[in-house]
C-alpha cells in the first residue's frame, strides 16, 4: 500500500489556528496551489487562441488542420471527421447528464446547507455542460432529440465511470477530486481541439470542472480532519473510486492490454485528440499522488512508487476485465442509470409537447395579429 | 420588553419564513434529473438555490434572535418534526410537473407579497434579507407563470393536467394567509412582521391573472384545508423528508462537514 509521508495525517490542523485569529496560511491549505490540469493556465492559453486562417487564406480542411487553426461549422470537412466529432461530443454530453444522477443521489442527504447548495449548483452545472455540448453537436447537423434517442436506445454510450454507485457522502468528494480531476486531464487538451465549437465548449466546461474538483478535494479534506467515522468514510470512498478513475482514460495504448483498430490515430491526425491515453493517465497519477498525501488518504495500489529514473510514479495494472465488463453493461448501475434517464424523459413528454403546441399557437396568433393589423391599416 | 425579549418573542415568526424556504428548496432539489428538459433542471436548481440562500440567512438570524446562538445547520438538522414551522404546502411530496408549477405559482405569489411588505419591517436584518429575496422570488413567479400558461394553453392533455394541479394545490393555500398563531401576533406587535391575511389580495390577484391567461379556471373551494404547520403540526410527508435530510449529521454527532 502506498502510505503518505508522516505528518500528512493531522487532526483538524487549521481550526485551532483560525480560532485564535491567526491569519497564517497553512502550508497545506486546500486552497493553495494547482489541484488539477485546468489550474495551470492551459485553459486560459487555449481561450486566447486567435484564428488566423482567414488572414492566411487557408481554405481547405487539410490546410486548416495543418496550420493548427479551427474548423468552424460552415467549413468543408470530411464526413468521417463530422461523424467522429458527433460521436465524441455526444458521448461527452451524455456523460454530463448521466453524471447528474450519482451526485444528485446525495442532494437530499447533504449534511450541511452549505454543502447542499454547492452540490445543487454542481449538478446544475453538469446540466449546463450537457447543454453546451448538445449545442456544439447540433452545429454538425444533428438534433438533441436524435442524440438523446441514441443514448436511450443504447446506440451511444456515456462514460462508464457513472455505472458505479455513490454509496456514502464521501463519494461526492471522491467524484469531485478523482473523477472530475481525471475528466479535466482529458478535457484540457480538448480546449485546443480542431473543431471550434467543441473547443469553446470545453474551455467553459474546464473552468467550471476545475471549481468542482477543488470542492471535492475540500470535502474530503474536511472529512479527513474530522471524526474517525468521517476519516473511514473518506478512505473507503478513495478505495472504491481510485481504480475506476484511472480507467476513465481508456485502454492502454501499447502492450498486451492495448486495443487496436480504435479511432486514436485518426483523431490525433485531425487535431481532435492531442495525447495518448497512457500519457494522460500518467500525468493524472503524478498530479494526484501528492494530493492524497496532503489529504492523508492511502491510495489502494501496492505497486504505487516513485520511479526516480523515469521521473514518474509507477503504478499497478488496472483490472481490464472489470473495465470491459462494466462497459458492456454488467456494472452496478448501468441498467438503473438508463432506466431513470428514459423514465424522466417519458414523464416529461407531455410538458415538452405542451410547450411546442403553445409556441405554435403563439406564432399563429402573431401572424393573425400582423394580418389583422395590415387589414385595418388598409 | 427589552430588545432581546422582543427578538425572542418574534423569532418563531422568522422561523416560519425560514422553514418555508428550507423545506421548499429541498423539494425542488428532488427535481434534478427528473425535469422535462435540461433547461428546466437548471431553472428548478436556480429556484432551489435561491430558497436555500434565503433559508440560511433567515435561520442564522433566528439563532441570534432567540438567544440560543444556534447555527443555520443546528436549526436545519437538529430540530425534530414538531419544531418545524413551515406550512404544509411546501412539504407535500413532489408530484408531476404541473403540480410543481401550481405550487410554485402560489408560493412565489405569497413570497413576493411578503417580501415586498417586509421592506417596512422594524427588524433591519429581516429588511435586508427581504429586499434581496424579493428580487429572486419575482423571477420564480415569472417562471411558474410562464409554465402555467404554456401548460394550460398547450395541448388537451396538458390543459387537463394543469387544471387538476390547481385543484390539487387549493387546499394548501389558505394556510399561507392564516393570521392565527402566537408568532404572528408577536411579530406584528413588534412592527417586524406582517399579517399574512394582508398578503392574500395581491397574491390571489396575480395567481388569478395567470390562470385566466392560461385558459384555466380557479378551482371550487375545497372541502378541506391544511392547518397547523406554524404550530408544528404537520402532514405525514414531512417526517420522511426530515429523516432523509437529517440522518447524516445526526449519525456523527458534533462532526463538521
Amino acid at each position: 500500500m502506498f502510505t503518505p509521508p508522516e505528518g500528512a495525517r493531522r487532526s483538524r490542523p487549521g481550526h485551532t489556528v483560525l480560532m485564535y485569529g491567526n491569519d497564517f496560511a497553512e502550508p497545506d491549505d486546500p486552497g493553495a496551489g494547482p489541484l488539477n490540469a485546468a489550474d495551470g493556465g492551459a485553459v486560459e492559453a487555449a481561450a486566447a487562441h486567435v484564428d488566423t486562417k482567414a488572414r492566411e487564406g487557408l481554405a481547405s480542411f487539410d490546410a486548416i488542420i495543418a496550420a493548427d487553426q479551427r474548423i468552424e461549422p460552415r467549413d468543408a470537412m470530411p464526413e468521417e471527421y463530422r461523424q467522429t466529432l458527433i460521436r465524441q461530443i455526444a458521448q461527452h454530453a451524455h456523460s454530463e447528464i448521466i453524471g447528474m444522477q450519482p451526485e444528485g443521489n446525495w442532494i437530499t442527504r447533504a449534511p450541511s446547507l452549505r454543502r447542499k447548495a454547492i452540490l445543487i449548483a454542481k449538478v446544475q452545472d453538469e446540466a449546463g455542460h450537457g447543454l453546451y455540448l448538445y449545442s456544439a453537436a447540433e452545429t454538425l447537423g444533428i438534433t438533441r432529440e436524435e442524440l438523446l434517442d441514441r443514448l436511450h436506445t443504447g446506440k451511444q454510450k456515456y462514460s462508464s465511470i457513472f455505472n458505479y454507485p455513490t454509496l456514502t457522502w464521501a463519494d461526492c468528494g471522491a467524484i469531485g477530486w478523482l473523477v472530475d480531476g481525471a475528466a479535466i486531464m482529458n478535457q484540457v487538451p480538448l480546449c485546443r481541439c480542431s473543431y471550434g465549437p467543441y473547443a469553446r465548449a470545453m474551455i467553459r466546461t474546464c473552468k467550471e470542472e476545475s471549481f468542482h474538483q477543488r470542492q471535492g478535494f475540500e470535502l474530503l479534506w474536511e472529512l479527513m480532519r474530522g471524526t474517525p467515522e468521517q476519516q473511514a468514510m473518506a478512505q473507503d470512498a478513495t478505495n472504491r473510486w481510485w481504480w475506476p478513475a484511472l480507467a476513465m482514460f481508456g485502454p492502454r495504448d501499447t502492450g498486451e492490454h492495448a486495443v487496436t483498430g480504435g479511432h486514436t490515430e485518426q483523431s490525433m491526425a485531425w487535431g481532435i485528440k492531442r495525447f495518448s491515453n497512457d500519457d494522460l493517465r500518467q500525468k493524472f497519477v503524478d498530479m494526484t499522488v501528492p494530493q492524497a498525501a496532503r489529504l492523508g488518504v492511502t491510495l489502494p495500489d501496492p505497486d504505487l512508487l516513485w520511479n526516480e529514473e523515469r521521473g514518474h510514479y509507477d503504478f499497478g495494472e488496472i483490472d481490464w476485465d472489470e473495465f470491459w465488463r462494466v462497459i458492456k453493461g454488467d456494472g452496478a448501475c448501468n441498467a438503473a442509470r438508463i432506466e431513470r434517464r428514459v423514465s424522466s424523459h417519458e414523464q416529461g413528454a407531455w410538458v415538452r409537447e405542451a410547450a411546442t403546441a403553445y409556441a405554435a399557437k403563439q406564432r399563429e396568433r402573431a401572424d393573425g395579429a400582423v394580418g389583422a393589423g395590415e387589414g385595418s391599416a388598409a | 420588553m427589552s430588545e432581546k425579549e422582543t427578538g425572542a418573542a418574534y423569532s418563531a415568526y422568522v422561523l416560519g419564513l425560514a422553514d418555508d424556504a428550507l423545506i421548499y428548496s429541498h423539494r425542488l432539489g428532488e427535481w434534478l434529473t427528473w425535469a422535462p428538459a435540461l433547461e428546466e433542471d437548471m431553472a428548478l436548481a436556480n429556484v432551489s438555490l435561491d430558497l436555500i440562500g434565503q433559508a440560511r440567512s433567515l435561520l442564522t438570524h433566528v439563532g441570534s434572535l432567540d438567544g440560543t446562538g444556534r447555527s443555520e445547520d443546528d436549526l436545519a438538522y437538529l430540530r425534530d418534526e414538531r419544531d418545524f414551522r413551515n406550512v404544509h404546502l411546501v412539504e407535500q411530496r413532489r408530484g408531476d410537473f404541473g403540480q410543481e408549477m401550481a405550487r410554485m405559482l402560489w408560493f412565489s405569489a405569497y413570497q413576493k407579497a411578503l417580501y415586498a411588505a417586509l421592506a417596512d419591517s422594524a427588524d433591519e436584518q429581516l429588511r435586508a434579507i427581504a429586499a434581496k429575496a424579493h428580487k429572486e422570488v419575482r423571477y420564480h413567479h415569472d417562471h411558474a407563470a410562464q409554465w402555467v400558461v404554456r401548460l394550460g394553453d398547450g395541448t388537451q392533455e396538458s390543459h387537463e393536467r394543469m387544471q387538476a394541479a390547481l385543484t390539487w394545490v387549493a387546499p394548501f393555500v389558505d394556510e399561507l394567509f392564516d393570521d392565527s398563531g402566537a408568532a404572528v401576533a408577536a411579530a406584528v406587535t413588534a412592527g417586524v412582521g406582517v399579517l399574512p391575511s394582508s398578503l392574500r389580495s395581491p397574491a390571489q390577484a396575480s395567481v388569478e391573472a395567470v390562470v385566466a391567461e392560461a385558459t384555466l379556471t380557479m378551482p371550487a373551494t375545497p372541502k378541506w384545508r391544511s392547518r397547523g404547520g406554524r404550530e408544528g403540526v404537520h402532514s405525514e410527508p414531512l417526517g420522511f423528508l426530515l429523516a432523509e435530510m437529517q440522518y447524516l449529521p445526526r449519525s456523527v454527532p458534533g462532526a463538521r462537514w
